[in-house]
């Protein structure tokens, strides 16, 4: 591979992505943890814009940063006596461990043209053989728009998320109101004199 | 630029590379240079309204009252508190201030100065907006003091809330002009989009100076509540970078209101004579600005309850209500997508007008029978708790 | 260029680190950072291949869209469970909530 200017960006994409992403799930500061989440996040939506996907890359940044990485700051500021646990991992987590590399390195062969070269057999690996993207359309945006709109193609999913969205709005506000609590713990109406 | 660039030398990527790095750094200057200006500007505003004089020692008029004042706040002190989150505590001015500067790309000064003219420049609007409320939390919990923890707090509830009734506002100026690039929306406003959709410029400027922070609704900062707010426990530049930031978000708004809804650039012969875009653009901002250190000076702090029922009972359904008229008018109406004159966006203009002149009507006499409504109930309330002290003051005797 | 395989080892790589947060975290709003982390990874994919195999039909784009707004519903719920959890037994930890288990 030739070093270019996409090269050099996407290197530097994954190692802030990955890297971010490791530190939050070992980073014992859940605060700090949430902070690194947000990089992590930042790097995808850098990715998504070397993907030629800008519209992708926006939303990610005002509905994943902006939003759901606030709101577990949020969580995490609501819960302030565990920001620094004695444990941060359960019993199993070696076991854990030694499952994601596993899985990783599985990944790693059926994705990369490594085990190929090695000759090892022809039909595990999956020979993605796209070495540079394809042509994307100038209007790709508004075709997207028109895509989540169309009876043709994607407008039960879009309207099924709508309903999703509305009712995970219900759901948490019933979750977390007064009256869902116990009763021992239920705030008292306090009469308000005229 | 690039072409004197190439005269004197320069490859052709390195000429563009200059000449960005070049835009860059004049954009920011400028930014930044702005601000002495902007501040003095508000302040001597702030202090006619509330009959003073205001800053007028340091040159004429106190034009260099916040040059003073800048160099005062850099030689200050800069005091850490030992009990900090060093990084949070340390990155979050810069992030306040950065989150702003990056607005400023998109900004199209003129018809042909515009730093990068994105193909979702309304949205990227909207995403680096949303980096501010990261500072504003990360000020809060790194400082390790509770009037900062509390205004972290209302920072989420109230910037998340208020980002929703501003967003959807946004969606009416894109939906008018059939693109999400600022300068595909400024170039279409034929006619300023103030005129068609008076509602949607109330409900962003509502929205915009909440998540600003400001008056009415600067319960982030306020002094007689929290002290300080998220920045009590700074001193020195880095106070410096937040206040900054604050009054560089508030001018933003005004710029965008300018950009978005009053026609931007565009003037008498603003397409001819280039610069004197950036003059009518310049002009526009300010005009928004005073209205909105009026509203700031004017009206008392609204509280925290107040201020969510307000933007998730009244602003976010007004503004779905509000976006769903538009649109549907504007799919009923022929020709939408062929506006090229004056002449052609004269009668959608007028169409709308009259629908934003309707749903205004409607929401006087919906805020009246509300108003009325909780006027009754309050007196029902009152005479409630009033019959018992009658009662036993009539049994004492 | 860059090849296709290197989007998706990294998006591999991030699904991975996303799961062993969830999988070991005792935390129950790491746990959901885990999640949101392995959420991203598919993004990513799905992007990717979007961009390399298909990028007139813009089913990977839509699909990503959709992820958005299911992740966006599942911290909304997650986050309210947790907070709901932690009023009542003062504890975020997951292993701390057992009541149904025997």
């Amino acid at each position: 591979m030739d070093i270019t200017a996409e090269a050099i960006v996407f290197l530097l994409l994954s190692v802030l992505t990955l890297g971010s992403a490791l530190l939050v799930v070992t980073t014992r500061n859940l605060f700090h943890a949430a902070l690194y989440l947000m990089l992590a996040l930042f790097g995808v939506a850098g990715f998504f814009v070397l993907l030629a996907a800008p519209f992708l890359a926006g939303f990610q940044v005002v509905v994943y940063i902006g939003a759901i990485a606030v709101l577990i700051i949020l969580a995490v500021m609501l819960t302030p006596s565990v920001t620094r646990l004695p444990r941060i991992y359960n019993a199993q987590w070696a076991v854990n461990l030694a499952l994601a590399v596993v899985f990783f390195l599985l990944l790693f062969s059926v994705l990369t043209p490594v085990v190929d070269d090695l000759g090892i057999s022809g039909t595990w690996g999956a020979n993605f053989t796209q070495n540079s993207p394809a042509d994307v359309p100038a209007s790709s945006v508004s075709d997207l728009g028109e895509a989540l709109v169309d009876p043709q193609q994607y407008m039960l999913p879009f309207e099924l998320a709508s309903v999703l969205l509305m009712g995970a709005l219900i759901g948490a506000a019933l979750l977390v109101s007064p009256t869902a609590r116990d009763d021992e713990d239920a705030p008292h109406e306090s009469g308000q004199g005229a | 630029m690039t072409g004197f660039l190439q005269d004197i030398g320069l490859s052709y990527e390195l000429a563009v590379l200059v000449a960005k790095a070049l835009g860059v750094a004049v954009v920011g200057a400028f930014g930044l240079l702005w601000t002495l200006l902007g501040i003095w500007i508000e302040r001597k505003v702030a202090a006619r309204f509330q009959d003073r004089v205001g800053p007028n020692r340091v040159g004429p008029f106190g034009l260099l009252q916040s040059i003073a004042d800048a160099v005062k706040i850099i030689l200050k002190e800069d005091i850490m508190n030992r009990h900090v989150d060093r990084w949070p505590y340390n990155l979050a001015p810069i992030l306040s201030t950065l989150s702003v500067m990056l607005i400023w790309a998109v900004i199209p000064f003129t018809a042909a100065w515009v730093g990068a003219d994105l193909n979702v420049g309304v949205l990227y609007l909207v995403a680096v907006g949303s980096l501010g409320t990261v500072a504003v939390i990360m000020a809060g919990w790194s400082s390790n003091n509770k009037y900062a923890l509390i205004s972290a707090f209302r920072a989420v509830a109230q910037l998340i809330s208020y980002e929703v009734p501003m967003v959807i506002s946004l969606l009416v100026p894109v939906m008018l002009a059939g693109s999400l690039s600022v300068q595909a929306i400024v170039k279409s406003q034929h006619i300023a989009y103030l005129f068609a959709v008076p509602m949607t410029v109330l409900i962003f400027l509502i929205s915009g100076q909440a998540e600003n922070g400001r008056g009415p609704f600067d319960l982030l900062e306020a002094e007689s509540e929290i002290v300080a707010g998220f920045h009590i426990e700074y001193s020195g530049m880095k106070f410096g970078m937040f206040y900054v930031g604050e009054f560089l978000h508030a001018f933003t708004l005004s710029v965008l209101t300018a950009l978005l809804f009053l026609g931007g650039w565009q003037g008498p012969l603003a397409e001819k004579i280039i610069p004197l875009g950036f003059v009518y653009l310049l002009l526009k901002s300010v005009f928004v600005y005073f209205v909105l250190i009026w509203v700031r000076m004017t009206l008392p702090r609204v509280r925290i309850d107040h201020l969510l029922n307000f933007n998730w009972k009244f602003l976010v359904p007004l503004s779905l209500i509000n976006l769903l008229v538009v649109a549907f008018l504007w799919k009923l109406m022929p020709d939408t997508d062929q506006i090229n004159s004056f002449a052609d966006a004269l009668g959608p203009t007028l169409v709308l007008f009259l629908a934003n002149v309707v749903m205004f009507a409607g929401v006087a006499w919906w805020l009246r029978e509300w108003a009325r409504r909780d006027r009754e109930h309050i007196e029902a309330r009152r005479a409630v708790v009033a019959e018992p002290a009658e009662a036993t003051a009539a049994a004492g005797d | 260029m860059i090849p296709l395989w290197m989007y998706l080892v990294v998006a591999a790589g991030l699904f991975v680190i996303g799961m062993f947060g969830v999988l070991s975290r005792r935390n129950a709003i790491a746990i959901l950072m885990g999640i949101e982390l392995m959420l991203n990874a598919v993004n990513v994919n799905l992007v990717a291949f979007w961009r390399y195999q298909t990028p007139t039909k813009l089913s990977g784009q839509a699909f990503a869209a959709f992820v958005f707004a299911v992740a966006a519903a599942e911290a909304a719920v997650g986050l309210a469970l947790i907070i709901g959890i932690y009023r009542r037994k003062r504890s975020v930890i997951a292993d701390d909530v057992n009541l149904l288990k025997w």
